[in-house]
């Protein structure tokens, strides 16, 4: 830094501590384009699906999500669709939540809900492409 | 420049709202919506594969008044940020920030985004 006119707006203080982003680089921002650019076919597929599936009875939901291409569509969706809403939430709880314990419980609730509620919902798929 | 002395924005009650920043916090929103909106599709997986007399159940509270509201209002949030999740994409790839471009993508992902919640609950209607 000695001698160049400044290029950062961080101050000497936080370069020395490592401050700012989330000290791991782009991988967040990259992760959530990532799903986004992988949510898009699945999400339009998704929704007429589901809507051509309006009112259908256990026997039909059961036939539809068992059937190879759609479980593993929606095994993809889940997987993709978690990941991208657990890292969305993460940014607007560390955005809002100031209190330190407040946000590191919330932020460990969310990862695992997020794991355990994505696992439960292909597991269910599985089951029913699985015959279970 | 020591921190404390950097210039700071005034607070946002100042700001008159926009087209430009309605559709950024309406695009916060929704994310914080489906988010929770997908205990909905997990409910509804796990019921399918739980066995028909707990689907049954999840089919009847989606049926009710509350259920359609939330189905609608869950079709809406997921058009609108699909929608505008693609125009952050397309400004990712660093196209379409000048300013005219912005208000018009912005109108497109208020009317395209209207426009699939329509298209998807007449194939619903079709449907049922």
């Amino acid at each position: 830094m000695a001698g160049k006119t400044m290029q950062s707006m961080r101050n000497p203080l936080a370069r020395v501590r490592g401050l700012g982003s989330a000290k791991e680089g782009v991988h967040h921002w990259w992760a959530q384009r990532l799903t986004a650019i992988a949510l898009v076919p699945l999400t339009i597929w998704f929704v007429i699906s589901i809507a051509g599936l309006a009112g259908v009875d256990h026997a039909g939901a059961v036939a539809w999500i068992g059937s190879a291409p759609v479980a593993v569509l929606l095994v993809l969706l889940i997987a993709a669709v978690y990941w991208h809403a657990q890292l969305g939430v993460q940014v607007v709880i560390e955005d809002y939540v100031h209190n330190e314990a407040v946000k590191l419980t919330a932020l460990i609730a969310l990862k695992f809900a997020a794991i355990a509620l994505g696992v439960a919902s292909i597991f269910a798929v599985l089951r029913l492409a699985f015959g279970g | 420049m020591s921190a404390d002395r950097r210039p700071l924005s005034p607070h946002l009650q100042i700001y008159k709202p926009q087209l430009t920043s309605v559709l950024s916090i309406s695009h916060r929103a929704t994310g914080v919506g489906l988010a929770a909106g997908l205990l909905l599709l997990t409910w509804w997986l796990l019921a399918a594969a739980a066995g028909p007399d707990s689907f049954a159940v999840v089919q009847d509270f989606l049926g009710s008044w509350l259920g359609y509201l939330i189905l609608f209002g869950f079709s809406y949030a997921l058009m609108f940020h699909l929608c505008n999740g693609v125009r952050h994409l397309f400004w990712d790839a660093g196209w379409g920030f000048e300013l005219d471009t912005v208000y018009k993508s912005g109108w497109a992902v208020v009317i395209a985004s209207v426009a699939l919640t329509v298209l998807a609950w007449a194939i619903a209607i079709v449907s049922a």
